[in-house]
């Protein structure tokens, strides 16, 4: 491994076998806790990554400006600044600018300049909303190399860069912050470079993705999505997961239980033995939707507002093991990694590939959420996703959905 | 280290596996029969490099790949194991009061597991026997889907324990691939759920002899009645062909 140093490769290996790591905490109750719990846990999957990349998404890390979009901005060009932030204040009410506090820290070297923005939408584009809020982003990080917005949301913070997770945590003193959710990641890189803007969590709006494997359809996924004002900058396949999560669940509205059936379909055999309204559903959105299903291997963890997912491909080739104890809900690349924070949890399992595990602010975690069969009815209902079941045919009825596919 | 009675104690708190590993091939050196490793949080391809036979007590939660290539140890987990374990393993045991990981027993070539729970995705994948080394795995719970994939030889045992009464195994695409060895898996399974390599068969009395005799071996390392694991039917799996690619890459 060149450029590696001793304390990134002690034994001085030529060559490191591995994989990125993932951690998620939730607290389903809201309530906030500090980054203790994700960086023991981190450490302990330390051999996973290999220093090119750390991160982590904090929920709930804003409260006293809870209402604002928190951009933050990575600068690898400085000359960038002046214009992103003449944009900034053109488009949006500029409520507060600072630089990210960060600190010196072994191992950290050449960080870019990041600054973070609080905003608000001005009357005219409030109606707009979101998808303002998306299209400005895109505008700043197509508009030329060297400024990247890669943190949107509200009461969000996504905290990345080339490092181990620990020493990125470190960086930007995690120590103040305090979240509901806490998506911690530690990097691999294997086909794209190790670069700041490649680290992960990618994010956007209030999404989040951290991930383990590689998404082979992602020329596909990322044609399907530019089509639909997604652009993807980061030079790492990840970023079609965060713009994905964004379209099918914000956009198209769709439930995670159905957004799960897009991203890591049933294959073409376990179809056919569904019952009639469940293969109808099922026929459709592979068919609807065949340019975004994920192909290749992944474990992700997706985070939003009050909610935390956990998703493996449908073949599980990568690893995700789950628990719970009381409220809070804990997902992980190993085991080990959980019991160093939480030493007897209520329940640990390994979930099928493609089930979602999902925990929800509010809805405290029962025995089998999340991990049970997929009930096709009980979404149609609550969600208003139609099926005949004589034509075999399924219609999917949201206004927003037949508007925008 | 310090020697307590005739077991050898080893804090692993903390420790980097590369250090933990040598420590035990250390103790082993020394001519240690029984070490115990205490506080174990993910240190990786624990029994590894060990060519003689001892027992390994492991408390907590050991990494992946533990007992890769192992050659002769016993290893007792008195919790659960994370993926890969038994990678190539050659020889000796391992022992699992807990539920084992995906790609249990991955290319394993002697020697046996004993999970006494369940277990993930592809156990067993291309485990492999050759003359008088021949590679067992008995899981009491379930598997999930791709039981066996590419599985050349050895006994693949699943018993099913953790089912509900009435509730069926629910891995699919079981023995995709596979083209050698056998399968017995207790209780009933639906054609969709077979890999379209492997075929069902009934037991004879050769079976019925090595199965009690895994059964035995099952129940004294995790204190079940023999009487309870023998209460249903096995379905026994074997390969349809012993080389069933070789029309796909080689014409």
């Amino acid at each position: 491994m060149n450029g590696l140093g001793r304390y990134e490769n002690p034994y001085d290996q030529d060559k490191v076998y591995d994989a990125c790591g993932l951690f998620g905490i939730m607290d389903v109750r809201g309530r906030r806790f500090s980054r203790r719990d994700v960086i023991r846990a981190m450490a302990n999957m330390h051999e996973r990554g290999n220093g090119l990349g750390g991160g982590f998404a904090v929920y709930g890390c804003y409260p006293e400006r809870a209402d604002c979009y928190a951009f933050h901005v990575m600068y690898t060009e400085r000359d960038r600044q002046p214009a992103v932030e003449a944009f900034l204040r053109d488009h949006f009410t500029l409520v507060h600018a600072e630089e990210v506090p960060h600190q010196s820290t072994p191992g950290i070297v050449n960080p870019p300049l990041i600054w973070r923005y609080f905003l608000q939408l001005d009357g005219k584009c409030a109606p707009q909303g979101e998808e303002y809020v998306v299209e400005k982003v895109m505008t700043v990080n197509t508009a030329g190399q060297g400024a990247y917005i890669y943190s949107s949301g509200r009461d969000l913070g996504v905290f990345k860069g080339v490092g181990y997770s620990e020493q990125i945590a470190e960086y930007f003193s995690l120590a103040d912050y305090e979240g509901y959710i806490w998506m911690g990641h530690g990097r691999f890189p294997t086909n794209t470079p190790g670069w700041w803007g490649g680290a992960h969590p990618f994010s956007l709006l209030d999404w989040s993705v951290v991930h383990n494997g590689e998404i082979s359809s992602y020329g596909i996924n990322r044609r399907y999505l530019e089509m639909r004002g997604y652009h993807c900058t980061m030079r790492t396949d990840t970023e079609v997961m965060a713009y994905i999560a964004d379209l099918l669940m914000r956009r198209h509205k769709l439930p995670i239980e159905v957004a799960a059936k897009v991203i890591a379909p049933p294959l073409w055999s376990q179809i056919e033995r569904m019952e009639p309204r469940q293969r109808a559903l099922c026929r459709t959105l592979r068919q609807v939707y065949s340019s975004l299903l994920v192909n290749g291997p992944f474990t992700v963890i997706i985070g939003r507002e009050g909610e935390m997912i956990g998703l493996t491909d449908r073949i599980r080739l990568r690893p995700l093991t789950a628990a719970v104890q009381g409220d809070r809900l804990y997902l992980s690349s190993e085991e080990a990694a959980i019991r160093v924070v939480c030493p007897e949890p209520d329940r640990v399992w390994t979930p099928v590939g493609g089930e979602p595990i999902v925990g929800r602010r509010g809805v405290p975690l029962q025995e089998d959420r999340g991990i049970g069969v997929w009930e096709c009815g009980s979404v149609a209902d609550r969600r208003k996703l139609a099926c005949s079941e004589s034509s075999q045919q399924c219609k999917l009825t949201l206004p927003e959905f037949t508007t925008a596919i | 280290m310090f020697r307590v009675e005739s077991a050898v104690q080893i804090d692993a708190a903390g420790v980097h596996y590369r250090d933990l590993n040598a420590r035990l091939r250390d103790a082993v050196e020394d001519g240690a029969e029984r070490i115990e490793l205490h506080n174990v949080f993910g240190q990786r391809y624990i029994g590894t490099d060990l060519h003689r036979p001892v027992e390994i007590h492991i408390y907590g939660t050991p990494g992946n790949d533990l007992a890769a290539f192992m050659d002769g140890p016993r290893l007792v987990v008195h919790g659960n194991v994370q993926d890969g374990c038994g990678n190539t393993m050659n020889g000796g045991e391992v022992i699992i009061h807990g539920r084992a990981g995906d790609v249990t027993g991955y290319s394993m070539r002697g020697g046996k597991i004993f999970v006494r729970d369940d277990v993930g995705y592809r156990v067993g994948i291309h485990m492999k026997e050759y003359q008088g080394q021949c590679p067992t795995i008995v899981i009491g719970g379930t598997a999930q889907h791709f039981l066996g994939e590419y599985m050349a030889g050895g006994v693949l045992v699943v018993l099913g324990l953790t089912l509900q009464p009435g509730q069926q195994h629910v891995a699919e695409f079981i023995g995709t691939g596979m083209h050698g060895g056998v399968m017995y898996i207790r209780g009933e399974l639906e054609e969709y759920q077979l890999g379209r390599e492997v075929g069902q068969v009934p037991l004879d009395d050769e079976d019925r002899a090595l199965l009690g005799e895994l059964m035995g071996e099952y129940c004294t390392h995790f204190g079940f009645e023999a009487h309870e694991v023998f209460s249903q039917p096995f379905t026994k799996l074997i390969p349809l062909s012993s080389r069933p690619y070789g029309r796909l890459y080689a014409y």
